[in-house]
């Protein structure tokens, strides 16, 4: 592999007579083709608009599930951990409190268990035409992502309503730093999610080991319960988990309970950076041939 | 112009399973290695070939060759040869294992048409899709969707969700998107020439405008009728290697000529894994004639159909069938013996079809074992082919074809009825 590397131009445009397209055993493993990509924006907003359209065909409630299903969720926290387990929410309504966590964790955790399935879901179509394979998990991030902002204007306005009911929240400054922490989800998402995809078309275990181990990850990021309520020999274990910064902030920008911890937005920021990298390069690397695998 | 060129293409498949299945014995194998050990999960005398188990085939080997602009190039060969692995290389659907190809202008393929086609969405946002994933711009399919639309015949059902569409609409509609793409390098694989005569005159009207309007043509195919009219240069592989390189008519008759070595016998030797049952296994199964196992018989000459199966049941009631069939598929016959208690132990039971009763062309057969009159034991379809070959004995003076599917030598008599001034035309003498 490595010789071939070495003998073969590591472009396609710098060859002397211009060839259009040369393959290869092996890409380089940098080379993302993140141009070609660019070139292909026309199929990933396709996708986007196949996935969204397709998802509520032939149901009755629509894209109303997506309003429906943190609905559920932040009543169904608010009532177990928050009436029942009576869990520190660090003196905000309970109700803000979880919605706030799951809508970013909902996020979070969809771009992860939805890219992690990219192989193994579109072999067929794969497996026939070629397109550069990222398109896929991108399109998931941006359908995802139009989720997450129909679903944050609905904690919005859950927001403005218990403010005007006299709640005592603190919006403030960090609020600008909304597409940060967007990005982070996001990043952190696709970087567990690519990489999954990529040893999927080996091991199927892992698809099983996602679908829950996602479910297990929550309770060990602080979503149904305060960081402050942890006793401090396990903060660390908490911090260490990288969504935990992000969820924090978010809560501390929009209801100003909590704290933002600014050594761990940037200790989750590098771990998203680290994390996307080497999801990209492997799912790179796998991209090439998974479908004698697969 | 060169347009693509291909240099000792290589591709290794592995076959068996690959991985030991499960990431805990992965991550041993691997740590093991990594410490220059050798594999712990190997049987004692076993080949260490990896962390796989079987072996390795090159599905393309050293292939390299070149196309020229506006060449239309067909490939062919057996079933195996290597030839839908090429074209997934060419199509960047999987990558080579040795070699590289080069290419000067946008590829195409039409491996599948209708890839992408989400049964949710109406007929129109799939053109979008569909023209998107094979590689078209948005703005380039807005340009040709009327075109489209009209090449389909679908304008009514445009805002219908695909899933409502009949399976021939569907076909339609996704092969209009596909024959509008304009590549500069069209791939075209023989599936695509299943489906109606219709379709497949389509296919083919639509590769001859792409070669005529100076774009180049891959052209897959086992149709050597198709390659002969349609290519200028073929390719012929055999074993993942180019054989044959050339004008059409040196490489189709030297395809055809490979078919002579080719089978006429299929044997099953393990017992365990043989077609069959608890109660009947197949053995073999062959075309004989004259004294010998082959696939290419001369019309005039018995054809023997031999089956060979264990009976593992003493006093079981077999009976063997044979059904024939044409170069497409359709029945010709069934014959069979009567049902007859036999002992155990391995059979053979050889069927004749008499010389002079055949057509010339391509036949095969299914292969069938029975108990108790009804009970399918074994049943192996399309197990061999063979092909018939007209000598010409008997034939006489005429070189046209003659149709049908048997060409029996059938008695014939015509007598002397008298002169042209006979007087009674309609006087009959009674037969016999």
């Amino acid at each position: 592999m490595t010789k071939d590397e070495a003998a073969a131009p590591t472009s396609t445009s710098t060859s002397p007579d211009s060839w259009d397209l040369i393959i290869r055993p092996h890409r380089n493993w940098l080379d993302l083709k993140l141009g070609e990509l660019w070139r292909y924006r026309d199929l990933v907003m396709l996708f986007v608009r196949r996935d969204f359209v397709s998802l509520y065909k032939q149901t009755i409630l629509g894209p109303l599930w997506y309003l429906i299903q943190p609905l559920l969720t932040t009543i169904t926290f608010t009532i177990v951990f928050g009436r029942i387990a009576k869990l520190s929410t660090d003196g905000l309504p309970q109700f803000l409190f979880y919605m706030a966590g799951t809508t970013v964790w909902t996020y979070f955790a969809t771009c992860l268990t939805k890219t992690s399935e990219t192989f193994v879901q579109n072999a067929q179509l794969f497996g026939k035409v070629y397109f550069p394979r990222l398109a896929v998990p991108v399109s998931i991030l941006i359908s995802n992502l139009i989720a997450f902002a129909i679903q944050f204007v609905f904690f919005l306005a859950f927001v403005g309503y218990f403010a005007l009911r006299g709640a005592h929240l603190h919006p403030n400054w960090w609020i600008l730093a909304t597409p940060l922490f967007v990005l982070m989800m996001a990043g952190l998402g696709l970087g567990f999610g690519l990489i999954v995809s990529a040893l999927t078309t080996k091991y199927r275990d892992l698809r099983f080991l996602v679908q829950f181990g996602v479910q297990l990850l929550m309770y060990a990021t602080p979503v149904v319960y305060s960081i402050s309520s942890i006793p401090a020999r396990f903060q660390p274990l908490i911090r260490a988990n990288p969504m935990t910064s992000v969820i924090e902030a978010f809560r501390y920008a929009y209801l100003g309970g909590g704290s933002v911890s600014l050594g761990g937005l940037a200790y989750s920021f590098i771990f998203m950076v680290v994390i996307v990298a080497i999801g990209a390069v492997i799912f790179n690397r796998v991209e090439a041939t998974f479908m004698d695998t697969v | 112009m060169t347009v693509v060129s291909v240099e000792n293409l290589s591709k290794s498949y592995r076959l068996g399973q690959i991985g030991t299945g499960t990431l805990s014995r992965d991550l041993n194998v691997w740590w093991a290695k990594a410490r220059g050990k050798p594999n712990p999960l190997l049987k004692i005398g076993q080949k260490d070939d990896g962390n796989r188990d079987g072996e390795t085939i090159w599905a393309l080997k050293d292939v390299s060759f070149e196309v020229k602009q506006g060449e239309v190039l067909g490939i062919i060969g057996r079933n195996g040869a290597g030839k839908s692995t090429l074209l997934k290389i060419l199509s960047q659907v999987t990558a080579p294992t040795d070699g590289r190809i080069r290419v000067k202008g946008r590829v195409a393929s039409l491996l599948e048409v209708g890839t992408g086609f989400h049964p949710e969405l109406t007929g129109r946002e799939n053109v979008f899709l569909n023209g998107a994933i094979l590689g078209m711009s948005r703005a380039e399919v807005k340009r040709k969707l009327d075109e489209i639309v009209a090449f389909s015949e679908v304008e009514q059902f445009l805002e219908t969700p695909v899933k409502r569409y009949s399976s021939g609409m569907y076909v339609r509609l996704a092969f209009a998107v596909a024959a509008h793409l304009d590549p500069e390098i069209l791939l075209v694989d023989e599936v695509l020439a299943v489906g109606d005569a219709a379709f497949q005159k389509k296919c083919l009207g639509k590769m001859e405008d792409v070669a005529k309007g100076g774009r180049t043509v891959l052209f897959v195919s086992h149709n050597m009728a198709a390659v002969t009219n349609l290519c200028h240069r073929a390719l012929l592989l055999d074993g993942g290697r180019v054989v044959c390189d050339g004008q059409v008519s040196e490489v189709t008759s030297r395809y055809i000529a490979t078919g002579v070595e080719q089978g006429g016998e299929k044997v099953w030797a393990d017992r365990e894994t043989a077609p069959g049952s608890d109660r009947i296994r197949l053995h073999a199964v062959r075309i004989v004639s004259k004294g010998e196992v082959t696939a290419d018989v001369d019309i005039d000459q018995d054809v023997h159909v031999e089956i060979e199966y264990w009976n593992l049941r003493p006093g079981s009631n077999v009976a063997v069938s044979v059904h024939l069939l044409d170069g497409l598929g359709a029945p010709v016959l069934a014959t069979g013996t009567a049902s007859e208690r036999r002992p155990a132990g391995l059979f053979r039971a050889v069927c004749t079809l008499p010389g002079n009763f055949l057509n010339n062309g391509r036949y095969s057969i299914n292969a069938i074992v029975l108990t108790d009159v009804t009970r399918f034991e074994a049943q192996v379809n399309s197990v061999l082919s063979f092909t018939v070959h007209d000598t010409g004995v008997t034939r006489g003076e005429y070189l046209g074809v003659i149709i049908g599917v048997v060409r029996p030598t059938l008695p014939w008599k015509t007598e002397y009825r008298g002169s042209l001034d006979s007087l009674a035309p309609t006087e009959r003498v009674s037969n016999q």
